[in-house]
Order: C-alpha cells, then structure tokens, then sequence
C-alpha cells in the first residue's frame, strides 16, 4: 500500500534534484576518502615499479640521483618513436650524467604500440632494453618478454658502431639481431625502435642532460 | 478482499523467509548465473580469463562491487524515485568501481597492470545494473546482500573456471603469478606442459570455452530433470 503510494508520487523537478545532488556528494566523499587512503602507497608503488623495471635495463650502472626529479617529458612530435609523449630518466653520478632511459612506444608492431624502456650508457652503448607494455599475441609476439625468452639480452652493450649502422635489423632483413621463430614482426618493430632512439640520443645527447642544469639554476 | 489478499501473500513471504537466502544462493551460483544463463557481463568475462589468476582477480572485484551496490541500491530505495534511478544507480556503481581500481592499484598493483583497463570496466558489467535494478531496488537490504554475494561469486567462480581451462589448455600450466594476489616472490604456477594449445589465449578460445561451459551447464540441467522425471514415475507407478 504504503509502497503504491509512493511510486503514484510523482516528485517535483526539484526533490529529485537534491536526492541526486546528496548521492553525488556522498560518492565523491567516498572516492575522496578512498584516495588520500591510498595515494601515498598508489606513489610508492609506480616508484618500486620504475626503479624495478630500470633495474635490468640497468645492470652495472651506477647512479645516485632520484629517477623521479631528473625526468624529461617530451610531448610529440619528439624525432623519438612513438606518437605519445616520451620519458627520459636521467642518471647522474656525482652530478656527472652516466645513463639516459628512453621510455618510447615501438610502431609497427603486431597488435598495437609497443611500450620499450632503453638504457644508454653516456658513451652510446646500450646498457639495457626491457618491454614494459605490449599486446602482442601470445604464444608468438610476447616471446619478446625476459620472463619468457632471452631475446632481448642481445641489445646489451650493443652500438650504433657495433653492429654497423647498416646492420641494425633482424636477420631475415639482412640485419645482425635474431628474430623470433614464427615472429618477425614484433622484433623488426622493437629493432627500428631501439636504432631510432640511439640516432636521437647521437644528436641530442648533449641537450638531454643540460636541460638539468638549467633546472638548477 | 485485496488487503485480505495481500495478509495472505505477506504471511507466505514469511513463511519462506527461510529458505529463501538458499534460493537465492542457488539462482546466483546455478540456476539464474549472470555468465552462464544471463550471459551478462560477457565483456570481462571474454577478455580478461586468459589465465586462472585474472579470472579470480576480476572475479573478487566484481563480488565486491556486486555486493556493496546492490546493499547501497536496496539501503536507498526508499529515497530512490524511479524517474531518477538510472543516475542514481550509474553514480553509486560508478563510484564504487573507483574505488575498488584505486585499491587495486594500492595493494595489488602486479594484478592492477595485468587486468588493465577491466578493473574500470566493471562500471559497464550490466550484470551489476540489472542486479540493482531486479533485486535490491524491490528487497530489503540482507536478501539484497545476500543477492549480491551469490550473483558475484557465481560470475567469480564462472571467471576461475574458465581461467583455469584457457591456461591450461593455452600455456599447460596453472595457477602462474599468484604472487600478484598473494604477494611474494613471482610464482609460475603448475607447469603441465611446456607449450599449450595457442588457440585457448586468444580470443576465439574465449568463445568456444564459455560455450562448453554453457553447453555443459545445460546438459547436466537436462540429465537431473530426466533423472527426477524417472524417480517420479517409479514413485506413480
């Protein structure tokens, strides 16, 4: 009874709207809540994951700045692969740059950008590729994962001298670098990638690790 | 004559107050189930059960929202008109979504990177929807509650099940990276076999396990109804 009577009610404009605007407000409060709650962990996180994710790119390079307050980020178009922005970390020993982390999305990769995190040493050398994010198919393209081969160790130490400039594709393109039974193309991509980010470390080397001073002063 | 009526209808109800959790725990886990009857929230379902651990990572979420918007919609309802129950519903759901995404990020964060963007999605799972609009906007809060629970773990438990046969048959192991859940060092689970049957990963794999599942549920449906049927004319007979 009690029930009928309250859905032939028809409410005015006016009752709905405060009922809607009260439930608005208390869910906002419960985000609200929920955030301060767990920001402070949510940034601890993302700081474990990028320092644990720069660990193996980084094996053997010592540095003693933070990551977090030595980033560059470069809206595009940026001459680095990739058409969303990218992120270098600086590294810097004794207020002397030892490394730049790339943090670049690969394209022509099977299914979508291919999210690659490369270290250079300050000579040029690479001191490390990881794989951050893909959606490459499984089974072929996500051999690429160091959990899942060891594909990507043959980027250690290598150059654009070693191999020779020419050289830097996979072998069924006459290149120097493996590629993946049953997979080219996600190696092809990853390869072109990694060779553009060294030509644009070659040319802008410089102008990558000054900007921190200016940041100094 | 109808107010006699309805004395007579509410004296029922209580009657069966009883058993009607149980009923409601059987509809959620088997009769009514959102993924395998309803086939609701097949989105998720789909995409995220390439392994056992997504399916029980997405599968909790769900449970958990489920439950706390159908006890929130069914607390509410009296405040609800129904001119505005969509906003309301969409509001609430919403909310608790964010929630749960930015608890996931905070304790689970392996698990959180895994399930990507699907955590966000729930909010889309029209099982939660059609939950709050079917059952807690016309129930009192504990058969609400207890709704929620039984619909979300009976998607959870369709979610492991096919979790665990896409990674089985797909990668020949099982139960790999628990840790993200648990925490630990990265586990590898139950290697069965080295290389799996590519097919179960990919989504067409999504389609034909859901469908075994669906095809199963009703054939063993159809085997206890001819197993009663026959008790029942032994007992006539």
């Amino acid at each position: 009874m009690n029930q009928d009577a309250r859905k032939e009610r028809s409410p005015s404009v006016w009752s709905s709207g405060i009922v809607l605007a009260v439930v608005a407000a208390i869910c906002t409060a419960l985000v609200t809540i929920t955030h301060r709650m767990t920001a402070p962990r949510i940034a601890e996180n993302q700081k474990a994951y990028l320092e644990q994710s720069l660990r193996p790119a980084l094996a053997g390079v010592f540095y003693d700045n933070d990551l977090s307050e030595s980033t560059l980020i470069l809206p595009p178009p940026h001459g680095l692969p990739g058409n969303e922005p990218a992120i270098i970390y600086r590294l810097f020993s004794e207020e002397r740059p030892v490394a730049a982390v790339f943090v670049v999305s690969a394209r022509g990769g099977y299914s979508g950008p291919i999210k690659l995190l490369i270290a250079v040493e300050y000579s040029g050398k690479l001191a490390g590729v990881q794989v951050l994010e893909h959606n490459e198919t499984p089974g072929l393209g996500d051999l690429i994962e160091p959990s899942r081969s060891n594909w990507l160790q043959q980027f250690e130490d290598a150059s654009l001298e070693d191999p020779s400039r020419d050289r830097w594709a996979i072998r069924r393109d006459g290149g120097a670098f493996d590629q993946l039974t049953g997979a080219s193309i996600t190696p092809r991509a990853v390869v072109m990638a990694v060779k553009e980010t060294l030509l644009y470390y070659e040319s802008n080397r410089d102008s990558i690790f000054e900007s921190r001073e200016q940041e100094n002063q | 004559m109808t107010r006699a009526c309805q004395a007579i209808g509410s004296e029922k109800r209580e009657m069966n107050s009883n058993i009607e959790p149980l009923r409601h725990v059987k509809a959620g886990l088997w009769n009514e189930n959102p993924g395998l009857v309803q086939l609701l929230g097949l989105c998720p379902l789909l995409a995220v059960t390439t392994t056992f651990v997504n399916g029980l990572g997405l599968g909790l979420a769900t449970v958990f929202v489920l439950t706390c918007s159908n006890a929130l919609v069914s607390a509410t309802r009296r405040f609800i008109y129904s001119e505005i129950r969509i906003p309301m519903y969409v509001l609430i759901i919403a909310s608790l979504v964010t929630c749960i995404e930015l608890i996931f990020e905070a304790w689970f964060p392996g698990l959180d990177r895994s399930l990507g963007i699907f955590i966000a999605l729930i909010v889309t799972n029209c099982a939660i929807v059609a939950r709050a609009e079917i059952f807690a906007s016309r129930n009192r809060l504990l058969p609400s509650i207890v709704d929620g629970l039984a619909m979300g773990a009976g998607f959870a438990l369709l979610l492991c099940a096919l979790g665990a046969f896409r990674e089985l048959v797909g990668q020949g192991s099982i139960f790999a990276r628990m840790d993200m859940l648990l925490g630990g060092e990265p586990m590898r689970g139950l290697a069965l076999a080295d290389r799996g049957f590519l097919l179960a990963i990919l989504p067409p794999g999504a389609f034909f396990s859901l469908a075994l599942a669906v095809a199963a549920k009703n054939a063993i449906d159809r085997r206890r109804k001819r197993m009663l049927g026959l008790l029942a004319a032994r007992q006539l007979g």
